[in-house]
Protein backbone atom coordinates (compact mmCIF):
# COMPACT_ATOMS: atom_id res chain seq x y z
CA UNK A 1 0.00 0.00 0.00
CA UNK A 2 2.95 2.86 0.70
CA UNK A 3 6.10 2.16 2.38
CA UNK A 4 9.33 4.60 3.44
CA UNK A 5 6.88 6.52 5.35
CA UNK A 6 7.92 8.69 8.39
CA UNK A 7 6.22 10.75 10.47
CA UNK A 8 5.42 12.31 14.25
CA UNK A 9 2.62 13.98 15.60
CA UNK A 10 3.30 15.67 18.77
CA UNK A 11 0.88 17.01 21.90
CA UNK A 12 -1.11 19.89 20.73
CA UNK A 13 -0.58 19.31 17.27
CA UNK A 14 -2.83 18.19 14.28
CA UNK A 15 -1.67 15.72 12.17
CA UNK A 16 -3.84 16.46 8.71
CA UNK A 17 -3.38 13.32 6.12
CA UNK A 18 -3.84 14.23 2.57
CA UNK A 19 -3.90 12.73 -0.55
CA UNK A 20 -5.88 11.59 -3.63
CA UNK A 21 -8.41 8.71 -3.06
CA UNK A 22 -6.48 5.24 -2.76
CA UNK A 23 -3.88 6.65 -1.39
CA UNK A 24 -3.78 4.51 1.73
CA UNK A 25 -5.24 7.54 4.22
CA UNK A 26 -7.68 5.08 5.90
CA UNK A 27 -5.46 2.48 5.90
CA UNK A 28 -3.15 4.63 7.70
CA UNK A 29 -4.97 5.29 10.38
CA UNK A 30 -6.17 1.66 10.88
CA UNK A 31 -2.75 0.71 10.96
CA UNK A 32 -2.02 3.34 14.01
CA UNK A 33 -5.17 2.23 15.54
CA UNK A 34 -3.79 -1.17 15.97
CA UNK A 35 -6.79 -2.73 13.04
CA UNK A 36 -4.27 -3.36 10.63
CA UNK A 37 -1.18 -5.04 10.88
CA UNK A 38 1.90 -3.30 8.98
CA UNK A 39 4.33 -5.58 7.14
CA UNK A 40 7.34 -3.24 8.45
CA UNK A 41 8.14 -0.64 10.70
CA UNK A 42 6.27 0.29 13.80
CA UNK A 43 4.09 2.92 15.19
CA UNK A 44 4.32 4.13 19.13
CA UNK A 45 3.34 6.79 22.25
CA UNK A 46 5.66 8.32 23.93
CA UNK A 47 5.16 10.21 27.10
CA UNK A 48 1.06 7.80 27.46
CA UNK A 49 0.32 5.32 30.12
CA UNK A 50 3.03 2.93 30.03
CA UNK A 51 0.90 0.33 30.46
CA UNK A 52 -1.30 0.68 27.67
CA UNK A 53 -0.94 0.35 24.27
CA UNK A 54 -1.37 3.03 21.57
CA UNK A 55 -4.95 1.92 20.08
CA UNK A 56 -6.04 1.82 23.82
CA UNK A 57 -4.79 4.92 24.53
CA UNK A 58 -6.93 6.22 21.04
CA UNK A 59 -10.08 6.98 19.55
CA UNK A 60 -10.98 6.17 16.37
CA UNK A 61 -13.86 7.65 14.37
CA UNK A 62 -14.05 5.93 11.18
CA UNK A 63 -16.59 5.89 8.19
CA UNK A 64 -18.78 3.78 9.80
CA UNK A 65 -20.58 5.09 13.08
CA UNK A 66 -20.43 2.16 15.53
CA UNK A 67 -24.13 2.97 16.35
CA UNK A 68 -26.98 0.35 17.13
CA UNK A 69 -30.12 1.59 15.11
CA UNK A 70 -32.04 -0.45 17.37
CA UNK A 71 -30.93 1.72 20.75
CA UNK A 72 -31.85 5.19 21.48
CA UNK A 73 -28.81 8.19 21.31
CA UNK A 74 -28.97 7.83 24.86
CA UNK A 75 -28.69 4.02 25.15
CA UNK A 76 -25.67 3.89 22.09
CA UNK A 77 -23.79 6.77 24.10
CA UNK A 78 -23.98 5.38 27.09
CA UNK A 79 -23.12 1.85 26.39
CA UNK A 80 -19.79 3.14 24.59
CA UNK A 81 -19.03 5.33 27.64
CA UNK A 82 -19.07 2.03 29.82
CA UNK A 83 -17.09 0.04 27.43
CA UNK A 84 -14.23 2.80 26.77
CA UNK A 85 -13.75 3.07 30.55
CA UNK A 86 -14.92 6.88 30.44
CA UNK A 87 -16.18 8.62 33.68
CA UNK A 88 -18.04 11.15 32.01
CA UNK A 89 -20.76 12.09 34.45
CA UNK A 90 -23.59 13.59 32.54
CA UNK A 91 -24.10 12.30 29.21
CA UNK A 92 -26.81 15.09 28.44
CA UNK A 93 -23.82 17.61 28.49
CA UNK A 94 -21.94 15.63 26.03
CA UNK A 95 -24.92 15.10 23.67
CA UNK A 96 -25.09 19.05 24.17
CA UNK A 97 -21.90 19.52 23.00
CA UNK A 98 -22.92 18.45 19.42
CA UNK A 99 -26.13 19.55 19.37
CA UNK A 100 -28.06 16.69 19.82
CA UNK A 101 -29.80 17.15 22.91
CA UNK A 102 -33.26 17.17 21.53
CA UNK A 103 -33.22 13.40 20.27
CA UNK A 104 -31.86 11.97 23.01
CA UNK A 105 -34.71 9.21 23.39
CA UNK A 106 -34.78 8.79 19.52
CA UNK A 107 -33.81 5.46 18.11
CA UNK A 108 -30.46 6.14 16.51
CA UNK A 109 -32.29 4.20 13.15
CA UNK A 110 -34.24 7.39 12.90
CA UNK A 111 -31.49 9.87 13.09
CA UNK A 112 -29.93 11.28 9.62
CA UNK A 113 -26.59 10.79 8.69
CA UNK A 114 -25.45 14.07 9.97
CA UNK A 115 -26.85 13.64 13.27
CA UNK A 116 -25.24 9.63 13.25
CA UNK A 117 -21.96 11.71 12.62
CA UNK A 118 -22.81 13.87 15.82
CA UNK A 119 -23.39 11.37 18.06
CA UNK A 120 -20.19 9.20 17.12
CA UNK A 121 -18.37 12.70 17.55
CA UNK A 122 -20.22 12.60 21.19
CA UNK A 123 -18.56 9.53 21.34
CA UNK A 124 -14.96 11.28 21.71
CA UNK A 125 -16.18 13.34 24.63
CA UNK A 126 -17.48 10.59 26.65
CA UNK A 127 -13.95 9.15 27.55
CA UNK A 128 -11.32 10.69 27.63
CA UNK A 129 -8.27 9.51 25.16
CA UNK A 130 -5.02 11.48 24.09
CA UNK A 131 -4.58 10.18 20.54
CA UNK A 132 -7.65 10.93 18.49
CA UNK A 133 -7.69 9.08 14.97
CA UNK A 134 -10.05 11.04 12.40
CA UNK A 135 -11.11 9.58 9.15
CA UNK A 136 -12.90 12.16 7.13
CA UNK A 137 -14.48 13.39 10.66
CA UNK A 138 -16.33 16.18 8.34
CA UNK A 139 -18.51 14.37 6.19
CA UNK A 140 -22.45 14.60 6.45
CA UNK A 141 -21.51 17.13 9.12
CA UNK A 142 -23.57 20.78 8.15
CA UNK A 143 -21.55 24.29 8.00
CA UNK A 144 -23.35 24.78 11.63
CA UNK A 145 -21.91 21.06 12.54
CA UNK A 146 -18.04 21.59 11.25
CA UNK A 147 -17.70 25.09 13.33
CA UNK A 148 -18.77 23.01 16.67
CA UNK A 149 -16.44 19.99 15.45
CA UNK A 150 -13.40 22.41 14.99
CA UNK A 151 -14.21 23.85 18.27
CA UNK A 152 -14.43 20.60 20.15
CA UNK A 153 -10.67 19.63 18.31
CA UNK A 154 -9.56 23.01 19.42
CA UNK A 155 -9.95 22.15 23.04
CA UNK A 156 -8.80 18.68 22.76
CA UNK A 157 -5.41 20.21 21.15
CA UNK A 158 -5.90 22.88 24.28
CA UNK A 159 -5.68 19.83 26.71
CA UNK A 160 -2.56 18.38 25.42
CA UNK A 161 -3.51 15.75 22.76
CA UNK A 162 -2.86 14.45 19.69
CA UNK A 163 -5.44 14.76 16.23
CA UNK A 164 -4.12 12.72 13.34
CA UNK A 165 -6.75 13.47 11.04
CA UNK A 166 -7.09 12.10 6.89
CA UNK A 167 -9.13 14.93 5.19
CA UNK A 168 -9.92 16.53 2.15
CA UNK A 169 -11.31 19.89 2.91
CA UNK A 170 -9.50 21.82 5.70
CA UNK A 171 -10.14 21.24 9.31
CA UNK A 172 -10.38 25.08 10.27
CA UNK A 173 -7.24 24.93 12.24
CA UNK A 174 -3.54 25.36 11.72
CA UNK A 175 -2.19 21.39 10.91
CA UNK A 176 1.10 19.81 9.98
CA UNK A 177 0.21 18.13 6.29
CA UNK A 178 1.18 14.67 5.66
CA UNK A 179 1.24 13.93 2.01
CA UNK A 180 0.35 10.76 0.62
CA UNK A 181 1.39 9.74 -2.66
CA UNK A 182 -0.64 9.01 -5.54
CA UNK A 183 -2.32 5.01 -6.09
CA UNK A 184 0.79 3.64 -7.51
CA UNK B 1 -15.64 -5.33 34.11
CA UNK B 2 -18.22 -2.33 33.56
CA UNK B 3 -16.99 -3.07 29.73
CA UNK B 4 -17.77 -6.41 29.58
CA UNK B 5 -21.50 -5.65 31.53
CA UNK B 6 -21.83 -3.21 29.40
CA UNK B 7 -21.54 -5.58 26.41
CA UNK B 8 -23.55 -7.87 27.77
CA UNK B 9 -26.22 -5.98 28.70
CA UNK B 10 -26.23 -4.33 24.83
CA UNK B 11 -26.21 -7.36 23.02
CA UNK B 12 -29.12 -8.66 24.91
CA UNK B 13 -31.17 -5.66 24.65
CA UNK B 14 -30.39 -5.34 20.84
CA UNK B 15 -31.76 -9.25 20.37
CA UNK B 16 -34.72 -8.23 22.05
CA UNK B 17 -35.84 -5.43 20.16
CA UNK B 18 -37.84 -5.63 16.97
CA UNK B 19 -35.45 -7.04 14.91
CA UNK B 20 -33.14 -8.41 17.08
CA UNK B 21 -33.35 -11.97 16.52
CA UNK B 22 -33.43 -13.89 19.60
CA UNK B 23 -37.40 -15.15 18.76
CA UNK B 24 -35.82 -16.43 15.32
CA UNK B 25 -34.24 -19.18 17.08
CA UNK B 26 -37.52 -20.26 18.85
CA UNK B 27 -39.11 -20.10 16.44
CA UNK B 28 -37.33 -22.35 13.75
CA UNK B 29 -36.79 -24.72 16.75
CA UNK B 30 -41.16 -24.59 17.12
CA UNK B 31 -41.28 -24.86 13.66
CA UNK B 32 -39.21 -27.73 13.02
CA UNK B 33 -40.96 -29.90 16.13
CA UNK B 34 -44.33 -28.88 14.85
CA UNK B 35 -43.96 -30.37 11.19
CA UNK B 36 -41.80 -33.41 12.74
CA UNK B 37 -44.98 -35.27 13.76
CA UNK B 38 -47.11 -34.75 10.60
CA UNK B 39 -44.17 -35.91 8.90
CA UNK B 40 -43.21 -39.44 11.46
CA UNK B 41 -47.16 -40.05 11.21
CA UNK B 42 -48.62 -40.66 14.56
CA UNK B 43 -46.96 -43.82 15.98
CA UNK B 44 -46.48 -42.52 19.64
CA UNK B 45 -44.19 -45.01 20.65
CA UNK B 46 -41.61 -44.19 17.48
CA UNK B 47 -42.07 -40.33 18.63
CA UNK B 48 -41.10 -40.88 22.00
CA UNK B 49 -38.46 -42.78 20.95
CA UNK B 50 -36.79 -40.28 18.70
CA UNK B 51 -38.46 -37.03 20.52
CA UNK B 52 -34.97 -36.18 22.26
CA UNK B 53 -33.05 -36.52 18.90
CA UNK B 54 -35.70 -34.10 17.12
CA UNK B 55 -35.32 -31.87 20.13
CA UNK B 56 -31.76 -31.69 20.27
CA UNK B 57 -31.63 -31.13 16.28
CA UNK B 58 -33.99 -28.40 16.24
CA UNK B 59 -32.00 -26.70 18.86
CA UNK B 60 -28.68 -27.25 16.64
CA UNK B 61 -29.93 -25.86 14.18
CA UNK B 62 -31.60 -23.12 15.63
CA UNK B 63 -28.66 -22.16 17.69
CA UNK B 64 -26.63 -21.99 13.89
CA UNK B 65 -28.99 -20.17 12.27
CA UNK B 66 -28.69 -17.16 14.81
CA UNK B 67 -25.07 -17.58 15.32
CA UNK B 68 -23.72 -15.67 12.09
CA UNK B 69 -25.22 -12.40 13.17
CA UNK B 70 -22.66 -12.81 16.76
CA UNK B 71 -19.86 -10.69 15.20
CA UNK B 72 -21.31 -9.34 11.17
CA UNK B 73 -23.52 -7.19 12.86
CA UNK B 74 -20.67 -5.21 14.75
CA UNK B 75 -18.49 -5.51 11.92
CA UNK B 76 -20.93 -3.78 9.71
CA UNK B 77 -21.65 -0.75 11.76
CA UNK B 78 -17.79 -0.54 12.85
CA UNK B 79 -18.38 -1.65 16.28
CA UNK B 80 -16.07 -4.54 16.35
CA UNK B 81 -13.11 -1.82 15.29
CA UNK B 82 -13.50 -0.57 18.90
CA UNK B 83 -14.44 -3.52 20.74
CA UNK B 84 -10.80 -4.72 19.00
CA UNK B 85 -9.09 -1.39 20.19
CA UNK B 86 -10.81 -1.63 23.35
CA UNK B 87 -9.01 -1.78 26.64
CA UNK B 88 -10.95 -5.03 27.71
CA UNK B 89 -9.03 -7.94 26.44
CA UNK B 90 -10.48 -9.51 22.97
CA UNK B 91 -10.89 -12.48 24.83
CA UNK B 92 -13.16 -11.54 27.20
CA UNK B 93 -14.74 -9.22 25.04
CA UNK B 94 -15.81 -12.62 22.95
CA UNK B 95 -16.72 -14.58 26.04
CA UNK B 96 -19.03 -11.73 26.95
CA UNK B 97 -20.84 -11.80 23.63
CA UNK B 98 -21.14 -15.47 23.37
CA UNK B 99 -22.20 -14.91 26.93
CA UNK B 100 -25.24 -12.55 25.80
CA UNK B 101 -25.75 -14.65 22.43
CA UNK B 102 -26.43 -17.81 24.48
CA UNK B 103 -28.88 -15.89 27.47
CA UNK B 104 -30.84 -14.16 24.15
CA UNK B 105 -31.14 -17.22 21.64
CA UNK B 106 -29.56 -20.28 23.55
CA UNK B 107 -32.26 -19.71 27.10
CA UNK B 108 -35.37 -19.47 25.25
CA UNK B 109 -34.68 -23.01 23.43
CA UNK B 110 -34.13 -24.93 26.59
CA UNK B 111 -37.82 -22.64 27.82
CA UNK B 112 -39.35 -24.07 24.68
CA UNK B 113 -38.27 -27.89 25.27
CA UNK B 114 -41.29 -28.58 27.42
CA UNK B 115 -44.16 -27.37 25.75
CA UNK B 116 -42.61 -28.86 22.97
CA UNK B 117 -41.61 -32.29 24.37
CA UNK B 118 -45.32 -32.56 24.71
CA UNK B 119 -45.83 -32.74 21.03
CA UNK B 120 -43.19 -35.85 21.22
CA UNK B 121 -45.30 -37.75 23.36
CA UNK B 122 -42.13 -37.32 26.33
CA UNK B 123 -43.25 -37.94 29.72
CA UNK B 124 -41.96 -35.50 32.51
CA UNK B 125 -38.55 -37.68 33.00
CA UNK B 126 -37.74 -37.42 29.28
CA UNK B 127 -38.42 -33.77 28.93
CA UNK B 128 -36.55 -32.61 31.82
CA UNK B 129 -33.75 -34.81 30.86
CA UNK B 130 -33.74 -33.25 27.43
CA UNK B 131 -33.91 -29.73 28.63
CA UNK B 132 -30.90 -30.61 31.01
CA UNK B 133 -28.55 -32.13 28.52
CA UNK B 134 -29.57 -28.85 26.40
CA UNK B 135 -29.10 -26.55 29.12
CA UNK B 136 -25.37 -28.21 29.76
CA UNK B 137 -24.61 -28.49 26.03
CA UNK B 138 -26.07 -25.58 24.33
CA UNK B 139 -23.01 -23.18 25.45
CA UNK B 140 -21.05 -25.80 24.04
CA UNK B 141 -22.74 -24.71 20.55
CA UNK B 142 -22.47 -21.05 20.99
CA UNK B 143 -19.10 -21.18 22.01
CA UNK B 144 -17.90 -23.20 19.23
CA UNK B 145 -19.66 -21.42 16.96
CA UNK B 146 -18.22 -18.26 18.13
CA UNK B 147 -14.88 -20.02 16.31
CA UNK B 148 -17.02 -20.23 12.80
CA UNK B 149 -18.90 -16.54 13.16
CA UNK B 150 -15.39 -15.01 13.84
CA UNK B 151 -13.73 -16.75 10.97
CA UNK B 152 -16.64 -15.74 8.94
CA UNK B 153 -16.80 -12.06 10.14
CA UNK B 154 -15.62 -10.38 6.98
CA UNK B 155 -17.31 -12.38 4.18
CA UNK B 156 -20.95 -11.36 3.27
CA UNK B 157 -23.42 -13.77 3.02
CA UNK B 158 -20.53 -16.01 5.50
CA UNK B 159 -23.89 -17.75 7.18
CA UNK B 160 -23.55 -20.98 4.60
CA UNK B 161 -20.08 -21.11 5.14
CA UNK B 162 -20.33 -20.81 9.45
CA UNK B 163 -22.66 -24.14 8.76
CA UNK B 164 -19.93 -25.98 7.28
CA UNK B 165 -16.92 -25.12 9.66
CA UNK B 166 -19.18 -25.09 13.05
CA UNK B 167 -21.12 -28.82 12.19
CA UNK B 168 -18.59 -30.87 12.38
CA UNK B 169 -17.42 -29.50 15.66
CA UNK B 170 -20.69 -29.59 17.01
CA UNK B 171 -21.34 -33.05 16.22
CA UNK B 172 -19.73 -34.95 19.53
CA UNK B 173 -21.98 -32.10 21.83
CA UNK B 174 -24.82 -33.81 19.32
CA UNK B 175 -23.98 -37.36 20.30
CA UNK B 176 -23.28 -36.97 23.93
CA UNK B 177 -26.32 -34.64 24.51
CA UNK B 178 -29.16 -37.22 22.76
CA UNK B 179 -27.51 -40.10 24.20
CA UNK B 180 -27.43 -38.33 27.80
CA UNK B 181 -30.98 -37.68 26.96
CA UNK B 182 -31.93 -41.52 25.80
CA UNK B 183 -29.73 -43.05 28.58
CA UNK B 184 -32.24 -40.92 31.21
CA UNK B 185 -35.08 -42.06 29.74
CA UNK B 186 -34.61 -45.92 28.71
CA UNK B 187 -32.24 -46.45 31.88
CA UNK B 188 -30.20 -49.09 30.35
CA UNK B 189 -27.03 -47.23 30.29
CA UNK B 190 -26.19 -45.42 32.82
CA UNK B 191 -26.30 -41.57 32.49
CA UNK B 192 -23.54 -40.14 33.81
CA UNK B 193 -20.84 -41.05 32.02
CA UNK B 194 -22.64 -39.20 28.70
CA UNK B 195 -23.61 -36.27 30.74
CA UNK B 196 -19.97 -35.67 31.68
CA UNK B 197 -18.56 -36.00 28.63
CA UNK B 198 -21.37 -33.19 27.58
CA UNK B 199 -20.26 -31.26 30.59
CA UNK B 200 -16.67 -31.45 29.78
CA UNK B 201 -17.45 -30.73 26.14
CA UNK B 202 -18.76 -27.52 27.56
CA UNK B 203 -15.97 -26.44 29.41
CA UNK B 204 -13.00 -27.20 26.75
CA UNK B 205 -15.56 -24.93 24.47
CA UNK B 206 -15.48 -22.10 27.20
CA UNK B 207 -11.87 -21.88 27.49
CA UNK B 208 -10.90 -22.75 23.99
CA UNK B 209 -13.99 -20.73 22.05
CA UNK B 210 -12.90 -17.44 23.51
CA UNK B 211 -9.27 -17.95 22.40
CA UNK B 212 -10.06 -19.03 18.88
CA UNK B 213 -12.33 -16.28 18.30
CA UNK B 214 -10.23 -13.58 19.26
CA UNK B 215 -7.16 -14.68 18.13
CA UNK B 216 -9.63 -14.75 14.06
CA UNK B 217 -10.90 -11.61 14.72
CA UNK B 218 -7.43 -9.87 15.44
CA UNK B 219 -5.98 -11.15 12.37
CA UNK B 220 -9.15 -11.05 10.11
CA UNK B 221 -10.00 -7.79 10.06
CA UNK B 222 -9.61 -5.43 6.68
Amino acid sequence: MFSGLDFEASSGNLLAVVGPNGSGKTSLLRLIAGLLVPAGGAVGLEGGEAELTLPEQSHYLGHRDALKPALSVLENLSFWRDFLGGTAGDLGQCLAAVGLSHATHLPAGYLSAGQRRRLSIARLLVARRPVWLLDEPTSALDTAGQELFTGLMRDHLAGGGILVAATHTPLGIDARELRMGGAT
Amino acid sequence: MTALSALIRRDIRIALRVGGGALIGVLFFLTVTVLMPFAIGPDLALLTRLGPAILWLGALLASLLTLDRLFTADHEDGSLDLIVMGRAPLELACAAKALAHWLAAGVPLIVATPVLGLLLNLDATATSAVALTLLVGTPALTFTGMIGAALAVTLHRGGLLLAVLVLPLSIPVLIFGVAASQAAISGDLPFGTPFSILCALSLVSLVVGPFAAAASLRHGLD
